[in-house]
């Protein structure tokens, strides 16, 4: 196992390169001057030729590239000229309540989804069943931010069950019970499409595996159908459905975004989206990277849960 | 493809989302034609009008300007921005994957290497990311989701023209001189548009919904410009007093993309041939009962005893009569054979005993199973779980597909052993190591802890049998359980069963379609055909003195060693198929002795003392059915 382990993380290292070169790639396609769009339109061609000088981008592509590169390796992100302050610090403390978000969000999909998906499939055309696959049509086709709008009219301004936005309250503590009241509607919001996605593989994945001889073999040692279900059955539908669940996971970390604008998350989207508007591509650049990255590394804890589920994936 | 069409208009919800989109495209269309107000006029003097009012039917916006028209115009630049979107990821994801595909070797291998680089990004990062190099604007955001929906298309494609790639079409296009660039244009193209434009259908309302999405971030349209996703991006600071200018949008948005995936699952389902043979349904726990006619009481024949079954299959309209009334018992310490074709309905008979045909579509119809003179058709599900495997127990045919894939073989034993009473694991394990001794599997301490895949065919059916032994039931039906094993394990297993049933008392249901194997294992045989016994009596007699036709028809079949001389012959023409069996004898259609009066009524089953026959004219020497 650890050596199944190692070996995904050594596989991993040409996926990162790829992804920076990438990243890099599309930042240097941006028309126009970085010094200008920093400077403003009013800055004399002397400041700006000093501030190409200073941000390296006199070099040749490829040296800008190695020299970026080599600056991220030992932790140097840059400093966002926007914020004034080195990129990496930003980005850290961005992610740690996108991470907040997109987790509470990504179990609710995994555990909601799979949950509506068997239960459609173990009433196959009965009532449940149709239920959830209209409510899961509903919510895929909804689009978060507005669903994210609606749920502020009711619940916060109507009902005033919860905050409106924000991810702590302005006075007061900064506790758990705080935290979940903030943190309930833009979690459930984000993860509405996904807990969809999720249910209608989940179900159809089931109805799959509910067809198989084993199951017959369970049902005639007199194994009950509620274990039958939810241990035999779901145990071999999760070989399908995890990889969607890293799907989703990629999903709920970049979805994100529209959530944390409707609910003023302070988020790293949001940042992303402040940052784009203001062309500042070395924290754009950061961000993007550190998000990516942290998605690769989820996918391989994925591949790994996988084979510790299914025993015939060769370790 | 009237046929698909006809498919589709079934499907009451594909066409509720068909005749929806329709409309709002067809509006989106004429919406320059209509009577509308200029949606880029400002009037700050009537800001916020309520919905329904004079000259504003949905309203006004923060700066006046009409909603509906400001609606129907976002609609028309959504719609075709979303279109636009699609349309340019398949084309280029298609190109992408086709070449790929067709080139194969190391081309294919450096494009998939990236386009699976780009999908290692969550997507909607990677279209912020690109909209972050272009800059903000509707059409930079049509490239950003255009682009982000490539590798998804790429990989797809991919995967069918590697499929027809290798097709006999292609080759002789490539024999008949065509260049490279003829057969991808006129061969592989045309047998790929399809699934492109499924693709499509599944996609186009992902891509509504992403270009929606930036242009609400505020990286799509730019003002006055607005389309469905800047309209609510520009409604929400306005949200709390005004909800109408967001909840107009929001609400088209969800039309549009409900639409589309409502008439997108219509026609992925029209075209999965699964969902018409309703292969995708699930088997219920039990099968389901739908007797009509009396309930025959029992006679008190054997510990088991199936009075005239009737099982059914119901697919659409049609009737598959799988079983057709169907007579048995077995004593205990006794071995039954049940012999037959494929299809003759003997594993049918069999799953019906316990509930365990699928269901749908199976469905028991007539007649009872008993046990212990209990009828068990009529039981409730609780009860026939508490029965299965306590008292009947099966072993089915392909052990490697019956035994769960994922769990160890001990672990299924004890699981089997806890369904019925409450045991430690400790006590389990014992218990399980002491069954996998008893089919005398070899190390059994160690084996307990494999999984089934790390088993041989043979090791696997023993734990098969192994399972079935866990609760000491009283009757085993065993459906071909030698049937996936080479001669050498068959042998082996069979004595197996023998010596168990010998030692325990057990009562042995057998299905299998070998004579030799009936020969050496069952004191008595039944002989199935279109879902009814034809023949049967103790196996000596019926080895000797066959008297259907058919039986003698399927002991000819059997190739003899060293046997000499003996004609082997097939049995021309197929079995009946059940949804429409014949008037009469079944057989008659394929059978050399056939009179007219075989297929004028019901052959019943007749004959002297144990050996009972279904047949007008059967053989009365062994001599006569030899020939």
């Amino acid at each position: 196992m650890t050596g199944y382990i190692l070996k995904r993380l050594l596989s991993a290292i040409p996926v990162l390169f790829g992804i920076t070169v990438i990243v890099f790639l599309i930042m240097a396609l941006i028309p126009g001057d970085p010094a200008t769009a920093i400077l403003g339109s009013y800055a004399t061609p002397e400041n700006v030729e000093k501030l190409n000088r200073d941000l390296g981008l006199d070099k040749p592509l490829v040296t800008q590239y190695v020299i970026w590169l080599g600056n991220m390796l030992t932790g140097d992100f840059g400093t966002s000229f926007a914020l004034n302050r080195p990129v990496l610090d930003e980005v850290l403390e961005r992610f740690n309540a996108t991470l907040v978000l997109a987790g509470t969000a990504f179990v609710l999909c995994s555990v909601l989804g799979i949950a509506a998906g068997v239960i459609s499939a173990s009433r196959q055309y009965g009532f449940a069943d149709k239920a959830i696959t209209f409510s899961v049509l509903i919510g895929i086709s909804i689009p978060s931010f507005f669903l994210g709008m609606m749920m502020i009219l009711v619940f916060s301004v109507n009902l005033r069950w919860f905050p409106v936005s924000g991810m702590w309250p302005i006075y007061g503590d900064r506790d758990l019970p705080a935290l979940i009241s903030h943190l309930t509607m833009p979690a459930l919001a984000l993860a509405v499409v996904a807990t969809g996605v999720v249910a209608r593989l989940s179900r159809s994945a089931m109805l799959e595996v509910l067809r198989q001889d084993f199951i017959r073999t369970a049902r005639a040692k007199g194994v009950h159908e509620r274990r039958v279900i939810w241990r035999h059955a779901l145990k071999v539908a999760m070989v399908s459905i995890i990889p969607v669940l890293g799907i989703q996971a990629g999903f709920v970390l970049s979805g994100a975004v529209y959530i944390e604008m409707v609910f003023q998350w302070p988020g790293v989207g949001r940042m992303l989206v402040d940052a784009i508007l203001k062309r500042d591509i070395l924290l754009v650049q950061g961000g993007v990277v550190f998000v990516a990255a942290c998605y690769v590394f989820f996918n391989i804890v994925v591949d790994v849960l996988q084979s510790l589920l299914d025993p015939r994936i060769k370790t | 493809m009237s046929a698909f069409l006809k498919l589709l208009a079934r499907n009451r919800l594909a066409l509720a989302g068909g005749v929806v989109l329709s409309v709002v495209v067809l509006l989106a269309i004429i919406t320059p034609l209509l009577p509308l107000a200029d949606p880029n006029v400002t009037n700050t003097a009537a800001r916020f009008t309520k919905p329904f009012s004079e000259g504003a039917l949905l309203g006004t916006d923060h700066l006046g300007r009409d909603l509906l028209s400001r609606l129907m115009w976002g609609t028309r630049l959504s719609l075709a921005v979303g279109f636009a979107a699609a349309v340019v990821a398949a084309t280029l994801g298609a190109a992408i994957g086709i070449i790929a595909g067709y080139y194969g070797g190391r081309t294919d291998n450096l494009i998939m290497r990236g386009v699976d680089l780009l999908m290692a990004f969550p997507y909607i990062l990677l279209a912020l990311a690109i909209v972050a190099a272009l800059g903000p604007g509707l059409f930079n955001a049509l490239i950003a989701v255009a682009a982000v929906n490539v590798p998804f298309f790429a990989r797809n494609i991919r995967g069918i023209t590697v499929g027809i790639a290798h097709k006999e079409f292609v080759d002789a296009a490539k024999l008949a001189g065509l260049t490279h660039r003829q057969i991808i244009l006129k061969e592989i193209l045309p047998n790929v548009v399809p699934v492109i434009v499924i693709a499509m259908s599944t996609t186009i309302g992902w891509m509504i919904l992403e270009t929606a999405g930036l242009s609400f971030l505020g990286l799509g349209s730019q003002p006055p410009q607005a389309d469905l996703g800047s309209m609510l991006g520009e409604a929400r600071s306005a949200m709390i007093a005004n909800p109408h200018t967001s909840v107009v949008p929001g609400v088209m948005i969800l039309i549009i993309v409900m639409s589309i995936n409502l008439l997108g699952d219509g026609v992925r389902d029209a075209l999965d041939p699964r969902l018409k043979s309703g292969a995708l349904s699930r088997p219920m726990a039990a099968t389901r009962v739908e007797r009509s006619g009396d309930i025959p009481e029992t006679e008190g024949k054997g510990l088991l005893e199936l009075q005239n079954l009737q099982t059914q299959f119901h697919v659409g309209n049609r009737i598959y009569k799988a079983v057709g009334g169907v007579s048995l018992n077995v004593e205990k310490g006794e071995c039954l054979g049940i012999i037959g074709e494929s299809g003759s309905g003997k594993s049918v008979t069999a799953l019906s005993v316990m509930g365990l045909v699928a269901s749908p579509p199976g469905v028991i119809t007539g007649g009872a199973v008993r046990y212990e003179g209990e009828d068990l058709v009529g039981a409730p599900y609780g009860r026939l779980r508490d029965m299965r495997g306590r008292n009947v127990a099966y072993i089915f045919q392909d052990p490697l597909a019956t035994l769960h894939p994922l769990y160890r073989v001990g672990d299924q034993l004890i699981e089997a052993i806890r369904a019925h009473r409450p045991i430690s694991e400790a006590e389990g394990r014992t218990k399980a190591i002491e069954l996998l001794k008893s089919v005398r599997i070899p190390n059994p301490e160690k084996r307990v802890s494999d999984y089934p895949h790390e088993m041989s065919g043979g090791m696997r059916q023993r734990v098969g049998i192994a399972m079935a032994l866990a609760n000491d039931p009283d009757v085993i039906i065993a459906d071909e359980p030698t049937t996936a094993l080479d001669v050498t394990v068959q042998a082996q297993i069979l004595s197996l069963l023998d010596e168990l049933r010998r030692s325990r008392g057990l009562a042995i249901v057998f299905i299998t379609h070998d004579f030799g194997v009936v020969a050496q294992l069952c004191d008595r045989v039944a002989v199935m055909y279109g879902g009814r016994i034809v023949e049967e009596g103790p196996t000596t007699d019926i080895l000797d003195r066959p008297a259907h036709p058919y039986t003698a028809r399927l002991m000819a079949c059997v190739p003899e060693l060293g046997g000499g001389k003996r004609r082997l012959e097939a049995i021309p023409g197929l079995p009946p198929a059940v949804d429409r069996l014949p008037q009469g004898c079944a057989f008659a259609a394929r059978c050399d002795r056939v009179q007219e009066s075989c297929q004028a009524a019901d052959v019943p089953l007749g004959g002297e003392g144990l050996h009972a026959v279904r047949c007008l004219f059967p053989f009365t020497s062994p001599q006569e059915a030899a020939e």
